[in-house]
């Protein structure tokens, strides 16, 4: 890569070369680690390779991206085609939640858990239609910044940052998390200090480039996640049914499953949907799997960290395309991980249970002496495994495909590049998002609105570098529960921020009061839900005689929320008084992808 | 850059197009979303290539469906910019 990336024209317009010598690059140094290995280089050496080398690539173009001018800093200087800005946001949208524990949450609940699959792909309808080409025509850097403008003043402005802040913190704290556990497995150094390289790998990319640096590593990064996804499950495809395309042959482990299931006595199916454990249809079940799906979709399209993205495409036309794009890449993963469940639930059911525990397949060995992530203990003591015997940690299905499929140990290492991939292009992401929105909303906007140029890249380095301390600090704590946590990121963003950012585009009579009343006030209820359900049950009993509303588990918790946020919104609106007629013409303005946005108010414009 | 001098009838209309485009798209998507998933114990009983087919819309059929809107709808809604002359140069 000689090109320089500080000429716009010559690295924009050859992105196609570029990532596309990389991608050949990246495949053969997978060919050459191979070698390596049957050469007898040690696992070791080769876990090391794959992690040191993928971080140096990523802080190489993090250092080639370096920038001191601001449109470059908080929006890539708004040259990202398409294309290049949909395999971004893959990379910034799928998280070490979708790149590891997706497939074990299908291989232990089964249909339940599509719930994720559809959830986390369909919001992209709605970022596509209501939002995206409407925020790429506002032109601004943050998403603050939009409910500040239209719902003009500090409230709406502070309402959007604080939304935004309870749901990426949580968010970027199991990113940091996830990076810490790959990173100490891979190279073995304590999981303390592996967050601290990992932190180094996070800020090499984003503090020296901001948003320029994140979205050029972002797209080297999605093409070792895809990669790193696919070949194991491929390779293990081909294994059992000749036909490398797991997600046409899965079927057929599908009708295996179904059969060991009747074998075994298990009496909840894989693919049955909204059954109980006992394997009854249940409209409690029911309900919580259109909730989630939701919830899950509707936070996607409130979540900052990957509407930001749609602010770096050269025009509205762009930013549309662009969503098709980001939903492509991502649906190539998540089409994909329903096959890895069936996989791995048909080799457990047909070549572990029911084995002698003697004579087991050498991966779950293997995995049975990493501490707590399998499980085997011979309850009866009749030397056969049976199913209540063999516990599984949903993270080891990704991680262990290339063992089941058979394949050498540099896969392995590959899945683990994967894994780092994804969790530290979340992580540059959420960062970013959050930092822009302190320094940009709270400090420039707020507090020095004569800052100049230098001091705001300054201010905006500084805070990125502290919020990314104070999230590897807290990640350091092995918080509790923190998968939980980001679940709940979805709830929250969007009760918060769905209602203020849709209608503020879609209904002109939306009035600043009734923003902020509408944001607080479904924002508070969707985290009273939250915390009650979780932490003070026995509270929320007393009160509500119930110990769920209707069942809902707050993982859903915006089905509260949301209703409640539109409800206010709209009252409060049609009592105060309507928009004036700049607001108005503002308006029609981000509507129309042609022509200058009229600001409501004199001097907004960067 | 030119002032798109559209007439307040024309950005009434444009926006109504607009507005029907998304309606259009938003109800293909609840029933991918949501729609089709309501009948996935009865779909379940019929079976290709060993996929149950509630099981096969929520894993692959809805995720395409979704696809295919987004991509459609920048197609569409391009056509309608054109239409009214307010497509970006």
């Amino acid at each position: 890569m000689a090109y320089d990336i500080s000429s716009k024209t010559g690295f924009v317009a050859n992105l196609g070369k570029i990532y596309g010598a990389y991608a050949g690059v990246f495949l053969g140094f997978v060919v050459v680690l191979a070698i390596l290995e049957q050469m007898g280089v040690p696992n070791a050496v080769i876990g090391y390779c794959f992690v040191f080398l993928t971080i140096g690539v990523y802080a190489y173009i993090g250092i080639l991206s370096r920038t001191m001018e601001l449109s470059e800093y908080y929006v890539a200087g708004r040259v990202v085609p398409a294309f290049y800005n949909g395999m971004a946001t893959g990379a910034d949208w799928m998280s070490a939640a979708s790149f590891i524990s997706m497939a074990g949450g299908l291989y232990l609940a089964g249909f339940a858990n599509l719930g994720y699959v559809l959830g986390w792909t369909g919001g992209y309808v709605l970022v596509a239609v209501l939002l995206a080409p409407y925020l790429r025509k506002f032109g601004q850097f943050t998403v603050p910044d939009f409910l500040g403008t239209r719902y003009e003043g500090n409230g709406a402005r502070v309402c959007g940052v604080v939304v935004l802040f309870a749901a990426s913190f949580t968010y970027i704290v199991a990113q940091c998390y996830g990076i810490g556990i790959i990173t100490s497995r891979f190279i073995g150094i304590s999981f303390e200090l592996a967050i601290f390289v990992g932190l180094a790998g996070i800020l090499v990319c984003s503090m020296l480039g901001g948003m320029r640096a994140v979205t050029w590593t972002q797209v080297a990064q999605y093409i070792v996640l895809i990669v790193a996804y696919l070949v194991p499950v491929i390779w293990l495809s081909t294994k059992l049914y000749g036909i490398p395309i797991p997600e046409l042959t899965y079927g057929m482990a599908l009708e295996e499953i179904a059969s060991l299931e009747q074998k075994l006595g298990i009496l909840k199916p894989h693919a049955a949907p909204y059954v109980d454990a006992a394997g009854k249809f249940s409209w409690v079940e029911f309900n919580n799997f259109w909730a989630l799906v939701l919830c899950l979709m509707v936070g996607t399209a409130s979540l900052p960290h990957i509407l930001m993205r749609y602010f770096t495409t050269p025009n509205v036309r762009q930013a549309r395309e662009s969503v098709g794009w980001s939903i492509f890449f991502i649906f190539l993963l998540y089409f994909t991980a329903p096959a890895y469940a069936a996989f791995a639930k048909l080799e457990v059911y047909s070549h572990v249970i029911g084995q002698p525990i003697a004579q087991l397949p050498i991966w779950v060995q293997n995995w049975s002496q990493v501490g707590g992530l399998l499980t085997i203990r011979d309850a009866n003591n009749d030397g056969i495994l049976q199913l209540a015997e063999f516990i599984i940690n949903q993270d080891i299905i990704v991680l262990s495909m290339p063992e089941i499929a058979g394949l050498p140990y540099v896969i392995s290492g590959l899945v683990a590049a994967g894994g780092l991939a994804a969790a530290l292009s979340t992580a540059d992401g959420l960062l970013l998002a959050i930092a822009n929105a302190l320094s940009h909303d709270i400090y420039y906007k707020m507090l020095d609105p004569k800052a100049s140029t230098v001091r705001r890249l300054t201010v905006a380095r500084g805070l990125l570098v502290a919020v990314a301390l104070v999230a590897a600090a807290v990640a350091g704590t092995r918080p509790d529960g923190i998968i939980q946590m980001v679940a709940w990121a979805f709830s929250l963003a969007a009760a918060g921020l769905f209602a203020p950012l849709v209608l503020g585009i879609w209904w002109k009579r939306t009035t600043a009061a009734g923003a902020v009343a509408g944001m607080i006030s479904g924002f508070s209820v969707c985290l009273f839900y939250l915390v009650m359900t979780r932490y003070f049950p026995e509270t929320f009993q007393a009160w509500f005689g119930t110990n769920l509303w209707w069942g809902i588990r707050n993982i859903s918790s915006a089905l509260f929320g949301l209703p409640v946020a539109f409800a206010v919104t709209w009252t409060v609106s049609m009592v105060t008084t309507a928009p004036s007629k700049e607001m108005q013409d503002f308006v029609d303005s981000i509507r129309t992808p042609r022509g200058d946005v009229k600001w409501a108010i004199a001097g907004v414009r960067e | 850059m030119q002032e798109p001098t559209l007439s307040r009838e024309k950005m009434d209309n444009y926006w109504r197009k607009t507005s029907r485009l998304m309606w259009t798209i938003l109800a293909l998507w609840f029933v991918a979303s949501f729609g089709v998933h309501f009948f996935a114990v009865p779909l379940n009983g019929i079976k290709i290539l060993g996929f149950p087919l509630g099981f096969y819309f929520a894993a692959q059929g809805s995720l395409i469906v979704f696809v295919v809107l987004c991509f459609w709808n920048a197609h569409a809604q391009n056509k309608i910019d054109e239409e009214f002359g307010v497509a970006e140069d």
